[in-house]
Order: C-alpha cells, then sequence, then structure tokens
C-alpha cells in the first residue's frame, strides 16, 4: 500500500460528561489506514462510534488525542480557518441528505461552489456536468421537497462532488433508502469510485452494504476497531465475534434453531451444511465427492451470494445412502470446504464446545476455510464450535 | 350618532400617522437588534456554531428580566434610560425608544424559538463544506427559517400595535389616545368604533401578508 490517504493514529475522542450524563469516549484509540483510490466500509452497531470517526476526518470534530493525518497533512493543530480549507476538499454525504429546503436542485450543488468562490458561469457549467453524472439534469430547478428519497441522495453526491474532492465520506447514506434505492445509490458510489478516483469512506450498519461494494472495511465497537481486512476475508472468515454477528445478519444461507427443527421434519436423513467459496464457488467438487461415494444428496435449505465479486455461501444437504458412505462422503468434503454435521433428526449431531479457544496464526493461501461460530448462526446453540478445513480451527466461546 | 368626520376626521388620520410612525421605527429597529439578539442566542447555545456559555447566560437573562414585565411599567422603569439615549422621557421619541426596547427583546426570543426548529443537519452540511459561520447564518440559517421568521415577525407587527396603543401615557399620541381622549372621555362610541375597524382592517391586511410571504418562503 502506497501512503494511505487517510490514517489514524491512536485517535481518541472524547465527549466531556456533564451534570446530567458522563463521559463518553466516543473514539477510543483507533489505528487505522485508509489506501487511496479503495471503497473503505466502516461497520458497527449505533453508538459504536462510526459517525465520529468519520467526522475526524473532515474536521467535524477534533480529536483529543493522538492524530489524524489527511491527504499529508496532519490535522491536529490546524486553525480552523484552516480546517475550512480541508473540509472544503472532502465531500461528506448524509443519511438524512441535510439538503437545503431553501434552494433548488441546482443551488444545492452549487452551495460549495460558491464557498470556494467559483464565478457564476464556471458555476453553472459544473453543476450542469454534476446533475448529469448523477442521473437527475431534469430536476435542477425543483425544491428537494418534491424529489424522492434515492433522488435526494443523488443530489447529496452531486453536491459532495461538486467541489473536485479527493475524498466522499457517506454516513449511512442508504439507510433511509429501501433496497432496490440501496443498491441505485451504492453503484453511484461505485462509479464515484471508478470513473473520478475518489476514495469513498462508507458508514454502516448493514453488511450488505460492505458485501456489495467495499474492498475493505474496518469493524467497530465501543469506539475501537475491533478488526480490520478486506471484505472478503471479513465474511470468509472473521475473528471477532462482532464480526461474526454481522456476517450472519447478512449472509442467511445457514437454518437457524427453528428452520433447523422444520427442516429435521421434512428431511429426517443425514444434514450436512457445506460451505461454498471461491474455491468450490461451482460446487463441481461437491458434486464429484458425492458421485464418487454414490450417495444420494438432496440440497434442502441454502444460499450462494457475492461477497466483493467472489461466491460465497452454503448448501444444506440431506445426504441418503449407507452409513459409511454417507461418513466417507463427509470426510472427503471436509478436504474440500468447510462442512457442519448436524445428524440425522434420530440422532441429531451436537459438536462438542471447545473448552479452551485455540489461537490461530495467520493464514494463507485460498480462503477456503472459515471460521465461522456455529453459535453465530443458532445451529448448534450456544455450545457450537465449527471444525473447518484440512487443519480443525477451533473458535472461541461468542459472549 | 355618527362619526363626526368634519371634527374629527383631521385628528383620526393625525392619530393614525403618528401610529404608522411609531409602530414601524419599532418595527425596523426592533426587527433589526430582535434578529441580532435572536441569532446570537441560537448560536451560543450550548452544542451550536458559536456556543459560549457567558454570551449566552447574558442575553437568556436579559431577555428573562425585561420581557415579563407589562409594558406600562416597564415604560416608567425604562424612564432614565429613555432619559439618556433620548433626552426627554415623554413624547412620542421617548415612548417609541421604549417600544423599541421591549419590541427586539420580545422578537429576540421569537426569532430564537424559530431558529430551533431548522435541521442541525443542514447546518452540519454546510460545515462540512467548509462554510464559515458568518456564511451559514447569511446562506442556510435565515433562509432555511424564513417562513417562520415572517410569521414572527408577523406577529411581532400586531404586538407593537398593541403596544402603542398606551402611547397617550407619555403623551406620544397615536389612534389609541384618540380613542381614549375623543371616544371613551366624550362618550362618543362612533370614535371608538372607527379606530377599532381601522385597527382590524390593518392587522387583517398585514396579517394576510405576512401568510402569503411565509407560504412563498415555504417551497413546499
Ligand atoms: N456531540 C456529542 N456529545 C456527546 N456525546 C456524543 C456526541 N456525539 C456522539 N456522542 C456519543 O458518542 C458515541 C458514539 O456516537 P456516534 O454517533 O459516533 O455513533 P455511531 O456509531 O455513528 O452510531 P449510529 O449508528 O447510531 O449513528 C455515542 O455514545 C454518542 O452518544
Ligand atoms: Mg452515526
Amino acid at each position: 500500500m502506497s501512503t494511505p490517504i487517510i490514517s489514524f493514529r491512536d485517535a481518541v475522542k472524547v465527549f466531556p460528561g456533564t451534570r446530567r450524563r458522563p463521559e463518553v469516549r466516543a473514539v477510543d484509540g483507533v489505528t487505522l489506514d485508509i489506501a487511496e483510490g479503495e471503497i473503505f466500509g466502516v461497520i458497527g452497531y449505533s453508538g459504536a462510534g462510526k459517525s465520529t470517526l468519520v467526522r475526524l476526518i473532515n474536521a467535524l470534530e477534533r480529536t483529543t488525542s493522538g492524530s489524524v493525518v489527511v491527504g499529508g497533512r496532519d490535522l491536529t493543530g490546524l486553525s480552523e480557518s484552516q480546517l475550512r480549507e480541508v473540509r472544503a476538499g472532502i465531500g461528506m454525504i448524509f443519511q438524512q441528505f441535510n439538503l437545503l429546503s431553501s434552494r433548488t436542485v441546482a443551488g444545492n450543488v452549487a452551495y460549495p461552489l460558491e464557498v470556494a468562490k467559483w464565478p457564476k458561469d464556471k458555476r453553472e457549467e459544473r453543476v450542469r456536468e454534476l446533475l448529469e453524472f448523477v442521473g437527475i439534469s431534469d430536476k435542477a430547478g425543483t425544491y428537494p421537497a418534491q424529489l424522492s428519497g434515492g433522488q435526494k441522495q443523488r443530489v447529496g453526491i452531486a453536491r459532495a462532488l461538486a467541489a473536485n474532492p479527493r475524498i466522499l465520506l457517506a454516513d449511512e447514506a442508504t439507510s433511509a433508502l429501501d433496497p432496490e434505492t440501496t443498491r441505485e445509490v451504492l453503484r453511484l458510489l461505485q462509479r464515484v469510485n471508478r470513473e473520478l478516483g475518489i476514495t469513498v469512506v462508507i458508514i454502516t450498519h448493514e453488511m450488505d452494504v460492505v458485501r456489495y461494494c467495499c474492498d475493505r472495511v474496518a469493524v467497530m465497537e465501543h469506539g475501537k476497531v475491533a478488526e480490520t481486512g478486506d471484505a472478503y476475508s471479513i465474511f470468509s472468515s472473521p475473528t471477532a465475534p462482532i464480526t461474526r454477528r454481522f456476517v450472519a445478519t447478512s449472509l442467511r444461507d445457514r437454518p437457524s434453531d427453528e428452520t433447523l427443527a422444520r427442516l429435521r421434519e421434512r428431511h429426517p436423513g443425514r444434514l450436512v451444511v457445506v460451505g461454498i467459496d471461491e474455491v468450490t464457488g461451482s460446487t463441481r467438487a461437491i458434486t464429484q465427492v458425492f458421485r464418487d461415494q454414490g450417495v444420494e444428496p438432496a440440497v434442502v435449505y441454502g444460499g450462494i451470494t457475492e461477497v466483493a465479486g467472489k461466491p460465497y455461501g452454503s448448501l444444506t444437504f440431506e445426504i441418503a445412502g449407507p452409513d459409511d458412505a454417507v461418513a466417507a462422503a463427509i470426510a472427503r468434503l471436509r478436504d474440500v470446504t468447510a462442512v457442519d454435521d448436524l445428524g440425522t433428526a434420530a440422532a441429531p449431531a451436537v459438536e462438542p464446545a471447545d473448552t479452551e479457544p485455540v489461537e490461530t496464526d495467520g493464514r494463507s493461501g485460498p480462503p477456503r476455510t472459515r471460521v465461522i461460530g456455529a453459535q453465530d448462526y443458532g445451529m448448534l446453540g450456544a455450545r457450537g464450535a465449527r471444525l473447518a478445513g484440512p487443519d480443525p480451527l477451533i473458535i472461541e466461546e461468542d459472549d | 350618532m355618527g362619526f363626526d368626520w368634519s371634527t374629527n376626521g383631521p385628528l383620526l388620520w393625525t392619530a393614525a400617522g403618528e401610529t404608522l410612525y411609531m409602530v414601524l421605527i419599532t418595527l425596523v429597529a426592533g426587527g433589526f437588534v430582535g434578529l441580532t439578539i435572536g441569532l446570537g442566542l441560537y448560536l451560543t447555545r450550548a452544542g451550536n456554531l458559536l456556543a459560549n456559555r457567558i454570551v449566552f447566560t447574558v442575553l437568556n437573562v436579559l431577555i428573562n428580566l425585561i420581557r415579563p414585565v407589562p409594558f406600562i411599567i416597564f415604560l416608567v422603569a425604562l424612564g432614565p434610560l429613555t432619559r439618556l439615549v433620548t433626552g426627554r422621557t415623554i413624547g412620542i421619541e421617548a415612548f417609541t425608544f421604549a417600544m423599541c426596547v421591549m419590541a427586539s427583546v420580545v422578537f429576540g426570543r421569537l426569532v430564537e424559538q424559530n431558529l430551533v426548529s431548522i435541521d442541525p443537519g443542514v447546518i452540519e452540511a454546510a460545515r462540512a463544506m467548509g462554510a464559515s459561520p458568518l456564511r451559514i447564518v447569511r446562506t442556510v440559517i435565515i433562509p432555511e427559517a424564513l417562513a417562520p421568521l415572517i410569521l414572527g415577525y408577523t406577529f411581532l407587527f400586531i404586538g407593537v400595535l398593541d403596544m402603542s396603543a398606551i402611547g397617550g401615557y407619555l403623551g406620544a399620541g397615536g389612534l389609541g389616545d384618540f380613542a381614549i381622549v375623543h371616544g371613551y372621555q366624550q362618550y362618543d362610541w362612533a370614535v371608538t368604533f372607527v379606530v377599532v375597524v381601522l385597527i382590524v382592517i390593518g392587522v387583517q391586511l398585514i396579517q394576510l401578508l405576512g401568510n402569503t410571504l411565509a407560504r412563498r418562503a415555504l417551497r413546499r
């Protein structure tokens, strides 16, 4: 990675307490680098400090300690007017769009250009260009109150891009939108990233947003970064418990406790959850194992989706056949991908809980092993542990 | 008994002129100072753009001290300051000065209350675009709150008209004085009636104007 465009070093933001509320360490010692040209996701539950973290990037909040360097410029110690300069070079969009209701669409997009003192004719030309880019040229003279949510966010994006920023910050920019509109807006952000080369920082509490468009992601909890990684490895081998919870909410490919109970009624045979990833994405290897062992598989549950453009998910099979053939098939499957043996309705398998969490070293090679706590899916209750890949990998208990 | 236009007519127009004079000056001066006070209160409130406990507290206490005092008592209490500023304690100038002070305070509070309803997100967005506080006041805060500000100003007009009715106490004349001296004290109900009609029509017209402008400012 070349020099990061944004870098946090032990950044801390404390909101001092008052008589009514205690002090809040909203950002609590974050060290993080965001590379130029990437789409970086920041995910976390409400109150995790995501907004505060991005507000440090454009200095809407100042750090209490530590440093934030943006585009080579250390923001700590800059004067208010210098900070205004920095802000003008960073675009930001918001969950509630925050458009000026007293100005038309064109007037909103022109606002940052007025701040930057562009001459009027250049402003008009730039506004036209931007409205074209975000696809709402026909709304130039409309007031925001007459726009749909998706259109408003397009205006927000056009406005954020007006002064040619190198960075675009999106704070829950799609959280007020329906799924279809969310996709459109995310696609637009991808275009901003690819066609204009702008670094995009997306804050979200939805793993789907990360899955759909982030290159890398930081998972935040209690003001700290719990985990950072590229989007695929965050999904395929999340290590922090909170990350596993997020992954579980995004991919509903695994049967929950209740679903499993119903599945067992309909399919009393041997149930096995088979992980699908980059390597087994075609499922050909899996089919081959079944054929070799002469067992009859039936897909009873599951889903395959894309994470960072690569296949990802799981399929739950009911495997019919002689007991030893089924056992052999499962053993061979484990060589190919991650497998959860759920047993049969008569003899449900509950893999024993681990007594001790085992640290694993950094893994290399294709990400065919997955470290997803089964308990996160409610599959094996609180005792779940999951064996994955050729070498068993043991997961620490969730809290 | 009808309204005696030949004797009371000219008096009525003089009185109306005096009222207009007092009201207009108060609206301009009180409107300006009130807007400043209201903006000051809003901006210096904790968590806002220019948060400043001391300035906020001073303005807040000042308003809370003056506003509840009945105007007729306030007139007397303000006497020394009125003399300092206008050189006299009676007459239309002295009275108008007192109205300006009271109107500033009343309008200041009104403005503050209207500004509080502005979506803080919009101000945040302007800040994120690098706008200075002064620019934000000019291009975001006032335009965004324009409709309620117009309605507040309309309300101020009616309040000021109300205050001006007791101008007679300081010998400032005006419609109120005319209605009392030539109507009430002469048992001439026609005079009172004409004054009431005149005021009602004036208020209606202003209210209509205010509503229309506010609606136009709303952009919805
Ligand atoms: N201006 C402020 N003054 C005091 N506390 C604040 C302020 N802003 C944020 N906080 C507190 O800091 C913590 C983190 O807030 P933040 O808005 O960064 O969280 P978030 O992850 O963005 O949450 P959400 O998903 O709800 O937007 C919260 O406990 C919040 O109450
Ligand atoms: Mg937030």
